[in-house]
């Protein structure tokens, strides 16, 4: 504990009193900007696509410094009350929701049809923290009656999304409560029970609640070539310009796998592969390395964080911020299904990058606000 | 929050998270290096396959068929064209929804319900690459284009392309012999070869068409494109022009050939006309005959039915395949075979009561004159076709002879160099009875043959390549239809024929003499139908061939009226005697007698052939001796 010790002694640094990370902030910056330039290149230079990138991810990091003077305590506060809402959110979306192609994920907001909003990305956020404070609420290691309330209230949310159907986010969500658990020691016979059960939940899944088209991406996950133009075309060509880039890549703006088509959304889930073909390996390096940064930072954050609450909240977010790259890459290279996770801050698309900043926020708020609470 | 905070124990908190982060960087260096491994393996291992499938998405290999050669006649009349047409073509791919759209088409061009049944045929048929068109509607009117064109940005995947078809300008009046060319079917596809019928979709199916297939094909071509995965082509790469088939020009006269047909008169029946120096076919006519050009792009089933069904059965080429008895018009031959192997002489005199009987046998085999002709020599024997003394002489010859001999003059043999359809008639043997009928041969038999009854056939092709024979004086000429092509086209007989030597030159001249006194002495049997008025020399036969009596075969099945009762007419000619033009062969299916029904036919073409010619002849000729008159000439051009 000696370098909190340190911390009080100093005089708070500039952007201590700004609570910005500098490093994470850098990596950050390092990340969009290289994002940026791929996405000119799979959006063909498309001025409109670049000008909303650009500025969502300004809006990013807005809301990222945003969530940053908010201290660690207050979302504790808050989380109960925001979850029981982001639920009723849910709830309202799966009676009155507006969607697209099968899927009812959007909440048009009254008296402004135009402006649309998406309850499941509130519950990425509120997920870890409600989890959070449920779980550092007493002392660690959680009880079995803990988790059990615990599972509950993750299982809740997850089910109404997975019910619009969006069973990406559903993952996703689930995933960053179970990290919670996880992290607060959870029982490894618990563990253990809960991959047994897995198995007959999973059989339960296959049968009662996914749809026809989500049982058709695992199929064809199995097996691509058994339908080389239907809904196996994605993961060939996605492989195909993966590893056509070989070791140095075909160049920037020189990919023939996404420029001539062949490569499908490939400025949104599947820009990895855009990267890969012009890139090569060494693009693809590039990335996990910023990437892995960005993760060694924020596990330092976690684990230099002042409070309990702190540390599984910023835990979970940077191990989901993970799932986010490992389910990405894993499904473009063919190793997972195709459920639908962007690439974090390079795919194209708004909402996504904006809770992932916040995300961020929150992490800088962790760390920023250390020694203020020890005052 | 005031929190409860005070009673946790940190440091065991703080012990059991860090652990758990701890667990949780191992688990995630594994998953990073699961990543890791998973991209090296696509990138490096597998970097080649990968490679290879990326170019094979973007690189299209397009081919290009080559321009099918063209046929002319011997005037440069084009007789087959290779003439653009436009086709309205789905591409599936880009099409959501077909049902829809082939509803929208027909909102602008009619389609008709065939039309629709056999796209769907050919999309289910064909192994097809994605984005390959697939034609709904052929030949569209300049109107439906101008209707397409301006809806077309309204549909996408519905297209209008052109292509290049057969077109034959001529009509029926080649149709059996020219041939046709046919969308190349699915038996065939498995046959041919693939290489060669790239992009290629027809294939000569008869006639000329289909026997020089490989010569008038070409070299397909092909175009190595880029293009993106909607088919699109966005840069050729790589082009091969293809190479054209060979332009074939053929001995075919298409004014002879319509003179033939016009001669006919309607009438069902066969014309072959050759060059008895060249062998090359000047006119070979069916009739009746057939459009061909609706067979290009497949003809409707009705229509096919309509011809296949018609009892004049125009499909049926008689120029080639029709093998009728030839009856009287063998006796030259038969005179031949008898003088050189001096079963008997000129002079030989036999009589003939109007009947003749074998030694102890009741049968009579009976003139085609009642009362008979008296005493007749050979020569007489053939100007009024005296049937007694062939009868005579058959016998005399025996059936080896006549066999041989006659076969000499290429009956029953295929002995066309490029005719595809062509059937072999039958020239009767022993050897052939006991292997067909495994019965032996009876001298009955014999005696019918010689005046071309009974077992034998031949074809109207197989009859003028005889008399074109005969008018050469034994030397042989394959009948051949191709006079010259742009490129050298070797033509090997299935048969060589010898040349046939007589011991005489007077046996020729004989006969000869006695064929002109057919057409030009007044006792021969076409001298009151052709040969008052003639103006040039012309040797010629009769025949009239029996149908009733002849075992009925498939051919002339029950069904037909009593017409088809009535004797073929046949003729066999050639002129001018001295210096032979043109050889010629009629048959007039049950059209009565050779004198009133061939003969007359023959004339006319012969008229229309020979007369500009002979006149052109005579003035060049007397040009000739004009510019000479000043120098001694020597003999004769």
């Amino acid at each position: 504990m000696s370098s909190t010790k340190d911390v009080l002694q100093q005089e708070p640094s500039i952007w201590q009193r700004l609570h910005i990370d500098p490093i994470l902030l850098l990596l950050l910056l390092l990340l969009t900007g290289g994002g940026l330039f791929v996405l000119y290149s799979a959006s063909e230079r498309s001025v409109e696509i670049m000008t909303r990138q650009s500025i969502y991810l300004g809006i990013g990091f807005v809301v990222m410094i945003a969530f940053g003077q908010i201290p660690p305590r207050m979302y504790a506060r808050w989380s109960l009350p925001v979850f029981l809402f982001g639920v009723l959110l849910l709830v309202g979306v799966l009676l009155f929701g507006v969607g697209a192609m099968g899927a009812q994920r959007w909440l048009a907001v009254p008296g402004m049809s135009s402006v649309r909003f998406q309850p499941s990305e509130l519950m990425k956020l509120v997920m870890p923290m409600v989890m959070a404070w449920y779980i550092s609420r007493s002392m660690l290691p959680p009880k079995l009656r803990h988790v059990i309330v615990a599972l509950v209230l993750i299982t809740i949310p997850v089910a109404l999304i997975a019910k619009q159907p969006d069973l990406g986010t559903s993952l996703l969500i689930g995933a960053s409560g179970v990290f919670v658990l996880l992290l607060g020691g959870l029982s490894w016979q618990l563990i253990t029970s809960a991959v047994v059960l897995a198995i007959p939940s999973g059989w339960v899944m296959w049968h009662f609640v996914m749809r026809e088209y989500q049982k058709k991406r695992v199929l064809t996950f199995l097996n691509p070539e058994s339908d080389p133009l239907g809904s196996g075309w994605n993961i060939i060509q996605s492989k195909v310009a993966i590893g056509s880039g070989g070791i140095h890549g075909k160049g920037w703006m020189l990919g023939t796998q996404s420029h001539l088509d062949f490569l499908p959304e490939s400025h949104t889930d599947f820009i990895i592969a855009v990267l890969a073909e012009e890139f090569g390996l060494t693009g693809v390096m590039c990335l996990l390395l910023i990437y892995l940064a960005i993760i060694v930072r924020g596990l330092f954050i976690s684990v230099q964080a002042q409070t309990i609450f702190g540390r599984l909240l910023s835990g979970s977010i940077i191990l989901t911020f993970f799932v986010y790259i490992f389910v990405n890459i894993g499904m473009v290279s063919g190793l997972l299904p195709v459920v639908g996770v962007p690439l974090p801050l390079i795919s194209r698309g708004g909402t996504s990058i904006v809770t992932l900043m916040a995300g961020f926020g929150i992490l800088m708020s962790v760390y920023t606000h250390r020694n203020l609470i020890g005052r | 929050m005031t929190d409860s905070v005070t009673f946790k124990d940190h440091s065991k908190e703080n012990r059991i998270f860090n652990s758990r982060i701890l667990k949780a960087v191992i688990i995630l260096v594994i998953l990073t290096g699961i990543l890791i491994s998973r991209i090296f393996y696509l990138q490096v291992v597998e970097h080649e396959k990968y490679s290879t499938q990326s170019d094979e998405n973007r690189i299209h290999l397009q081919y290009i068929p080559p321009i099918r050669g063209l046929i002319y006649d011997t005037n440069g009349l084009l007789l087959a064209d290779n003439k653009p047409s436009f086709n309205l073509t789905l591409t599936l791919e880009r099409i959501p929804d077909l049902e829809k759209a082939l509803k929208d088409i027909q909102q602008i061009v009619p389609i008709q319900p065939e039309e629709i049944a056999q796209f769907k045929k050919r999309l289910r048929n064909k192994p097809r690459k994605p984005f390959e068109s697939v034609p709904l509607k052929f030949r569209l009117t300049e109107e439906e284009i101008a209707r397409i064109s301006v809806n077309e940005h309204l549909m996408p995947g519905v297209e209008v392309e052109a292509d290049l078809i057969r077109f034959y300008p001529q009509g029926e009046i080649y149709t059996h012999t020219i041939g046709y060319v046919r969308r190349i079917n699915d038996q065939e596809q498995k046959s041919l070869d693939d290489k060669k019928y790239k992009g290629v979709t027809t294939i000569g199916k008869i006639g000329i068409e289909r026997f020089y297939e490989e010569h008038l094909l070409g070299q397909v071509g092909y175009r190595e494109v880029e293009v993106n995965a909607r088919g699109r082509v966005l840069r050729v790469l790589d082009q091969k022009e293809p190479i054209p088939g060979t332009d074939l020009t053929l001995y075919l006269d298409t004014e002879l050939q319509k003179n033939a047909i016009e001669a006919l008169g309607g009438q069902r029946g066969a014309v072959v006309a050759l060059d008895p120096k060249t062998g090359g076919i000047l006119a070979m006519v069916s009739e009746p005959s057939y459009d061909p050009n609706p067979f290009v792009r497949g003809i409707g089933f009705k229509a096919y039915a309509a011809l296949l069904n018609d009892p004049a059965r125009p499909l049926y080429n008689r120029a080639s395949s029709g093998e009728y008895p030839p009856a009287s018009t063998i006796k030259p031959f038969v005179a031949i075979a008898g003088l050189n192997t001096e079963t008997v002489t000129p002079a030989n005199r036999v009589f003939d009561p109007g009947w003749y009987r074998l030694p102890n046998q009741k049968r009579l085999y009976r003139n085609w004159k009642r009362g008979g002709h008296g005493w007749v020599n050979l020569e007489r024997a053939i100007v009024v076709s005296n049937d007694t003394y062939f009868y005579d002489l058959a016998l005399k010859l025996g059936i080896d002879n006549l066999h041989d001999y006659l076969q000499r003059f290429g009956l029953g043999i295929r002995t066309a160099l490029d005719v595809g359809e062509q059937r072999p008639g039958l020239m009767p043997s022993r050897e052939w009875k006991m292997g067909v009928r495994n019965l032996p041969w009876f001298p009955g038999e014999t005696v019918i043959t010689g005046i071309g009854q009974g077992f034998m056939k031949a074809t109207p092709l197989q009859l003028a390549t005889a008399t074109a024979v005969l008018a050469n004086k034994g030397k042989w000429v394959y009948p051949q239809l191709l006079k010259s092509s742009t490129n050298p086209i070797e033509l090997v007989p299935d048969q060589p024929m010898k040349d046939i030597v007589v011991n005489s030159p007077e046996y020729w001249k004989l006969v000869y003499e006695a064929m002109r006194k057919v057409v030009h002495d007044r006792s021969g049997t076409a001298h009151y139908r052709i040969g008052r008025d003639i103006p040039y020399t012309m040797a010629g036969k009769t025949g009239t061939a029996q149908v009733v009596g002849i075992k009925q075969n498939e051919r002339y099945d029950a069904s037909k009226l009593s017409k088809i009762h009535h004797d073929h007419g046949l003729f066999i000619g050639f002129a001018p005697i001295d210096d032979p033009q043109i050889a010629i062969a009629v048959v007039v299916e049950n059209g009565g007698g050779g004198s009133s029904a061939a003969a007359p036919v023959a004339r006319k073409i012969l008229d229309a052939y020979l007369i500009p010619r002979l006149e052109k002849q005579a003035i060049e000729q007397a040009k000739k001796l004009e510019r000479n008159s000043n120098t001694p000439s020597s003999g004769e051009g």
